[in-house]
């Protein structure tokens, strides 16, 4: 197991090294001043871009600035955004939690449908439950989230009225933000409006995550079929059927253990398309994320703000699948033979 | 298989049983503090949906509309101001004002009792006097003034109207009168004094910040003696503002207001139909049938002073040739914008000034004439046409609903003669700096009045003092047409002023560092339960008076 944690480790510095030393370029590649780029200061006078130049050491050979941009990596200074002039990291995180908090119960909504139906799938393999499903997971599989997303808006908000189509909460709750993560800001303030903004949130919460949902549930629903379907193949299966096991005892007890490792490690690989989608997801739904963000740096040319947000997700995902490929390795002893680390 | 099956579902219904019962205990302990806490933080507001966030809280430091829009009414009060029906000057902090015979010293009585914000970064210990007025005004000017260099010491609109230059200095005659001293009598300054720019901040609050060395904080977190006080501002997302309990007006401003930053026009409408907006800002032509059709949703309209310009960058060749900015302006087909851009809810430019301003002269404006375009190019050297860009600025403004659409039909315009354009956008704030450093080529933008009088139109948009502060978009500065109207507001003869307003317009139009487009209507779409949200002919938005649920 050590060896294996080692190979990890080793796997993931180096991916975090590659990262890093993309960010970095970013920096000689976008358009404009270097030292603008670094920090995010324009029209600095002369004593400033002085102390920048040496902040930044600007002067001295690449390997040393990529050094001192590490530095201020670890440090958490990220420069400060062109648009807002605020400091990138503080826009990171304050933004970051609410793609996490709509990613997670997105994910959890799709782990919640898509296993049992693919369950009940592979169990009524060819019949009409199987049909059904398998239909609609196939349609929710090639609808594009954009188009999903607006639908849902035409008909629910706008036509029936049902469902607010933008943000966190009612805008007039105030909720001082604690940890960013909005449900759990509210709880920790012990449900304030009497547990109507509790509501509120949970009220603004449902179009996006369904959204969000829909992509990794069909994926989870036809991962996990497939998987029981063969391990139901195997021969310890065919075994326990000999022995007189009654159906359910087959799929609970047996078959079922088997067939979620695989799938335990899809949960984990499905967040960097979430994160993916969540920013198309934001962008409709107005939601306050670092994917709406991200965008609207892009539309700016907002380059500090850019590179931070790049930075910040993308390591998100390179810890997130790394944590799924641990857990994968406890639960799944083989795996952890595999010589070679992959993501 | 089908007991397997039910076995599995039973089974997972104890779980999702188990689930429910701890959600409605969850609830049924939530519900049971719910009245207390309700009777003590009400959920009372109103929703207002912006198109910008605002550059900044101080109305000073800024011209931009969306900002005023959302700032100055609301947080600040200025000393007097303008009736929006008679256009008489009406008191607000000052009670009564006297100009002496020269024009050279005006003398004001200021209210007594009015009361400062207390907020969570500030409590007031006296009312406002003497003091905050000499501090908000010597600000703009005086250069041993603690805050005049925060924020590079630009006051765009104070500096483009020439006040900085104006007033020799502030005395403090007692505790409740001032008295300005000015080194020429202009007869446009108690107009000026009136706007949305010329607010009352308090000196304490600004001595305090110098004190901890927070001076960059000053503008940021403001404090006034408005209607509404700061609260918090997330970018992008919202402003909201808590009522001024001890507010010297009246005390019936809504608990709290809320400002939902919607970029998007089509957004803003969307929010409107789901009641997630109380009121929104120009909601577009196109969409105002199905805001009307609506029982529950009324659409606000009234006249404006305002116009919406293509400015030419003229100190950048070839726009510097007015040849070559005669051609273009000959090249745009008017109509089609009017129709395409304004769907008939505009004014098509006659002048620089509107039809319903007293200094309006029709003049001869370019028409659209594709061969008479070509030769004035052919005349300036460019047969052959060349390359440009044009920027159209992000966001919807009564003088120009949708420049995107604008741009897009000037473009197909200036292909006719040969002229290659390429369309430029950034977000509004980001716009609007670029602008002022003149990195443009021509640009589609506008100018919403402050103030009825004509001068508003000219000083802050076309002086020269305009293009040093970055406000002049056609970055023209023309000696002649300075002096045209320093000697327009250097009399208070009307017949006067008007004779040189005219020779301003007609100096415009013979010259065209921008071309008149079009006066836009004001609109705004309300739920029908908000009363009080009225619509003016000229400055920022008010909501001071706005109330909800009383039909």
């Amino acid at each position: 197991m050590l060896d294996y944690l080692l190979r990890r480790f080793s796997l993931l510095l180096f991916m975090l090294f590659a990262l890093s030393a993309f960010t970095f370029g970013l920096n000689y590649l976008f358009p404009g001043d270097l030292l603008t780029n670094f920090s995010g200061q324009i029209n600095t006078s002369f004593s400033q871009s002085q102390m920048l130049e040496e902040k930044y050491r600007i002067n001295e050979n690449i390997l040393v600035q990529y050094g001192a941009f590490l530095g201020r990596l670890v440090e958490g200074d990220w420069g400060v955004s062109l648009s807002s002039g605020q400091t990138v990291f503080s826009h990171v995180a304050l933004l970051l939690p609410a793609t996490l908090e709509l990613c997670f119960y997105a994910l959890v909504m799709a782990v919640l449908l898509g296993i049992p139906a693919g369950i009940i799938t592979s169990a009524y393999h060819k019949k009409w439950p199987d049909r059904i499903i398998s239909s609609l997971t196939l349609l929710g599989f090639s609808i594009p989230v954009f188009w999903l997303a607006l639908l849902l808006i035409m008909v629910f908000c706008l036509g029936f009225g049902w469902f607010p189509m933008s943000g966190r909460i009612g805008l007039l709750y105030e909720i001082p933000a604690v940890t960013n993560f909005i449900l759990v800001d509210i709880w920790l303030l012990n449900f304030p409006y009497g547990g109507q903004a509790f509501l509120d949130a949970l009220h603004h919460l449902a179009l996006p995550t369904i959204v969000l949902a829909m992509y990794p549930t069909t994926v989870l629903t036809r991962f996990t079929r497939d998987s029981m379907l063969n391990v139901l193949e195997q021969n310890y299966i065919k075994t326990a059927r000999a022995k007189g096991l009654n159906r359910r005892q087959i799929i609970l007890d047996h078959a079922l253990r088997n067939a979620l490792l695989p799938v335990i490690k899809q949960i984990g690989l499905q967040f960097s398309t979430l994160i993916t989608l969540a920013m198309v997801t934001e962008v409709i739904f107005s939601w306050p994320g670092i994917g709406r963000w991200l965008i609207d740096s892009i539309y700016q040319r907002d380059y500090p703000a850019i590179q931070g947000g790049l930075l910040a997700v993308s390591m998100f995902v390179i810890f997130a699948n790394m944590l799924a490929d641990l857990t994968h390795s406890l639960l799944d002893p083989v795996s952890r033979n595999q010589s070679h680390g992959k993501v | 298989m089908v007991t397997a099956m039910t076995d599995l579902i039973t089974k997972h219904q104890q779980y999702i049983n188990h689930l429910w019962i701890s959600t409605f205990a969850l609830f049924a302990t939530a519900c049971s503090d719910i009245e207390q806490v309700e009777s003590a933080s009400k959920t009372q507001g109103i929703v207002y949906c912006a198109e910008a966030n605002p550059v900044s809280f101080n109305p000073q430091v800024t011209t931009t509309g969306s900002t005023i829009d959302i700032i100055a009414n609301q947080l600040y009060n200025s000393l007097i101001s303008i009736d929006p029906v008679t256009a008489e000057f009406k008191p607000e902090l000052a009670t009564e004002w006297h100009i002496s015979d020269d024009g050279k010293k005006i003398t004001f009585k200021l209210r007594k009792g009015v009361e400062f914000h207390s907020t969570d970064y500030f409590s007031p210990t006296r009312t406002m006097n003497a003091d905050d007025v000499i501090f908000s005004f010597s600000r703009l000017f005086d250069v041993y003034n603690p805050y005049h260099f925060v924020q590079d010491a630009s006051y765009p609109y104070f500096q483009s109207v020439g006040m900085d230059q104006l007033i020799r200095k502030i005395v403090k005659v007692d505790d409740y009168t001032v008295r300005f001293e000015l080194f020429s009598a202009e007869s446009s300054l108690l107009s000026n004094i009136a706007t949305d720019f010329a607010v009352i901040l308090s000196e304490e609050y600004a001595i305090q910040r110098a004190s901890k060395n927070e001076k960059h904080l000053f503008d940021n977190m403001p404090i006034g003696t408005g209607p509404y006080k700061y609260k918090h501002f997330l970018r992008d997302n919202l402003v909201r503002f808590h009522k001024h309990e001890r507010y010297w007006k009246h005390d019936y401003a809504v608990d709290q207001l809320v400002y939902d930053i919607t970029t998007n026009n089509t957004t803003r409408i969307a929010k409107m139909l789901t009641k997630e907006c109380d009121i929104t800002s120009h909601p577009s032509a196109t969409q105002l049938e199905a805001l009307s059709a609506r029982k529950d949703i009324v659409v606000d309209k009234a006249v404006n002073l305002n116009v919406g310009y293509w400015a030419f960058n003229t100190e950048k060749p070839p726009f510097n040739n007015v040849l070559v900015r005669k051609a273009l302006a000959h090249s745009i087909d008017f109509n089609k914008i009017m129709q395409a851009v304004f769907y008939g809810n505009g004014i098509p430019a006659k002048s620089i000034l509107p039809p319903s301003s007293w200094a309006f002269a029709a003049q001869n404006m370019p028409v659209y004439d594709p061969a008479k375009a070509k030769a004035y190019l052919s005349e300036a050297g460019f047969p052959n046409g060349f390359e440009m860009t044009l920027w159209a600025m992000p966001v919807s403004r009564i003088y120009n609903p949708n420049a995107r659409k604008m741009a897009e039909l000037i473009q197909s315009d200036l292909r006719q003669i040969g002229i290659r354009t390429r369309i430029v956008e950034f977000e509004w704030n980001t716009f609007i700096e670029r602008i002022g450093r003149h990195e443009h080529d021509s640009v589609l933008l506008g100018w919403a009045a402050d103030t009825p009088d004509p001068d508003n139109f000219f000083s802050p948009l076309l002086s020269c003092t305009a293009t040093f502060t970055g406000k002049n978009p056609a970055n023209w500065c023309n000696p002649e047409f300075d002096l045209l109207l320093t000697q327009a507001l250097d009399t208070n003869e009307l017949s006067m002023r008007k004779k040189y307003y005219l020779q301003a317009q007609a100096m415009l139009i013979e010259e065209m560092p921008l071309v008149p487009i079009a006066h836009g209507v004001r609109f705004q779409a309300r739920g029908s339960d908000i009363q009080g949200a009225q619509l003016r002919p000229f400055g920022g938005v008010s909501l001071a008076n706005v109330r909800k649920g009383e039909k």
